[in-house]
């Protein structure tokens, strides 16, 4: 036998301390559709419990909207389950030629290319299109994703400190000599919910011949008036040279990404990027249903009206009731708590008062900076969101933690 | 030296310290103390190279040799001609 006890007692030591450090993750199961209300399986083996849901990137609620559920039914009928095959040997359908189309016209770009995943995309893109001649210059709160495409492309890679811009400045002059420069950052922070400050970065960009990433993950779909992102909140459509997003989250929820930009990049990838290379094809079933997702929001305006209201609502809320929040206007509000323990127990809390919103502590966000990061979305109802509130206030006056600072909450629980 | 020391305590301080009331000396460990991390060393020697005209090839452009700012410029003295 292979799996002998020592090598099973090496890994058992290394997930009993992973609990010790009390960063176990565990799932809970939901038993219905992804939507404002849901039926959860917390502990499993425990009765369902019917709660609101605050915590998932179903920003616009489409992800069980019935036109998308209608046309990924479609899909099946007419292109089948699965294709067996990546994209460029038997993979690629009339429909995703139909969908990398639609982005290209959605995101105000030249071109663009589907992966498996966003994730697929950040991990591919940088050694498609860099050597070890250039340099990434990334913002220090990028998500994990764009860390490990760097990681996997012979370029230099530094970073300037968050939404610094003239630490920016000083990185594109350290690095005034390499052959290309690349600016990397998120549209909208996933973890504090701010918006990088595009319209800034574009003009450095310009001024040091250097080109700008973007991933808009969470932003695709509601932030700018027509929800087109963040470079149309910024005013820089058609200035960013790579987006990249996500179609798991508002834009359906299912799965799959791309990258977007220029079209010579799109083609470095398509020729080069592995993930795209060896990765299955998008199933026409999600194709399908992200087509019918950018034709529901080209239309109209009415989902992204109705979150920007939402949020408004929510943040408003949970400010007047006293409780620290992160500043910003996106639908990702953080409710800071500090203390790792804390920001658990909360979330527990508000458990039991049917509401579903998870603590993030060190690792996930830096050390003393705990909190509950609560989403949004146009699938929740003001009924939905006056409940929440309650609950949180409920919560909020049991660990008494309402009009209190920052410093005063540490001086309590810790940091 | 005194004034190189300065120099590259100053940039270290403000390229990597988050916490304003963090306090740091010429021996503090900077690689094992967890203040600077293998992504931001690269900028660091980069800062040298351009600031004092040297060219430090990667194999000596070591963790060891980078954990604290006496190491660096002790470092960087043996590249200035």
């Amino acid at each position: 036998m292979a799996y002998s006890d020592k090598i099973r007692g090496i890994y058992t030591g290394t997930l009993n301390e992973i609990k010790e450090k009390g960063i176990f993750k565990q799932e809970r199961p939901i038993h219905s559709a992804q939507a404002a209300d849901i039926e959860v399986e917390f502990p499993m083996g425990s009765d369902l419990k019917k709660v609101i849901n605050m915590c998932a990137n179903n920003y616009l609620g489409l992800s069980s909207h019935p036109d998308v559920i209608k046309a990924a039914h479609a899909g099946l009928d007419s292109r089948g389950y699965g294709m067996s095959s990546v994209r460029f040997i038997c993979g690629t359908q009339d429909i995703h030629k139909e969908l990398e189309a639609k982005v290209t016209k959605f995101l105000g770009t030249e071109d663009t290319i589907l992966f498996p995943s966003c994730m697929d995309a950040n991990a591919g893109v940088f050694e498609a299109i860099l050597t070890a001649d250039d340099v990434m210059i990334s913002d220090r709160l990028v998500h994990a994703s764009i860390i490990d495409g760097m990681r996997l492309c012979a370029a230099l890679h530094d970073t300037f400190k968050h939404s610094d811009m003239a630490h920016l400045e000083e990185k594109l002059q350290l690095h005034a000599d390499k052959r290309l420069k690349v600016v990397i950052t998120d549209g909208v922070f996933s973890m504090d919910g701010d918006t990088a400050k595009l319209d800034e970065m574009v003009a450095l960009c310009e001024k040091y011949d250097a080109m700008l990433f973007v991933d808009e993950s969470h932003s695709s779909g509601f932030i700018g008036k027509t929800g087109r992102g963040t470079h149309e909140k910024c005013g820089v459509v058609g200035k960013i040279d790579i987006i990249t997003t996500t179609f798991g989250k508002a834009l359906g929820g299912a799965s799959g990404g791309c990258v977007s930009g220029r079209k010579e990049l799109v083609e470095m990838c398509r020729q080069k990027a592995r993930p795209y290379l060896f990765s299955n094809t998008i199933a026409p079933v999600v194709v399908s249903g992200v087509n019918t997702v950018l034709d529901i929001l080209s239309k109209s305006t009415e989902r992204r009206d109705k979150l920007e209201k939402n949020t408004e609502f929510w943040r408003n809320g949970l400010a007047e009731a006293g409780f620290v929040l992160k500043e910003g206007d996106t639908p990702i509000v953080p409710v800071m708590l500090f203390n790792a323990k804390l920001s658990q127990d909360f979330s527990k809390a508000l458990y039991e008062e049917g509401v579903y919103a998870i603590g993030f502590f060190f690792p996930v966000v830096p050390q003393g900076q705990a909190r509950i990061r609560t989403q949004v979305s146009a699938g929740h109802e003001i009924h939905h969101l006056e409940k929440a509130l309650e609950a949180f206030i409920k919560v909020g006056k049991k660990f008494d933690i309402l009009g209190k600072t920052k410093q005063e909450i540490i001086a309590m629980y810790g940091n | 030296m005194a004034e190189m020391k300065d120099i590259v305590l100053q940039y270290v301080i403000n390229e990597y310290l988050e916490d304003e009331d963090e306090v740091l000396s010429y021996d503090s460990p900077l690689i094992s103390g967890g203040i600077v991390d293998s992504f931001s060393m690269v900028s660091l020697k980069r800062f040298l190279e351009n600031k004092y005209k040297i060219s430090i090839p990667d194999d000596k452009a070591t963790p060891e040799a980078f954990d604290t700012v006496n190491k660096i410029c002790a470092l960087v003295n043996e590249y200035i001609k």
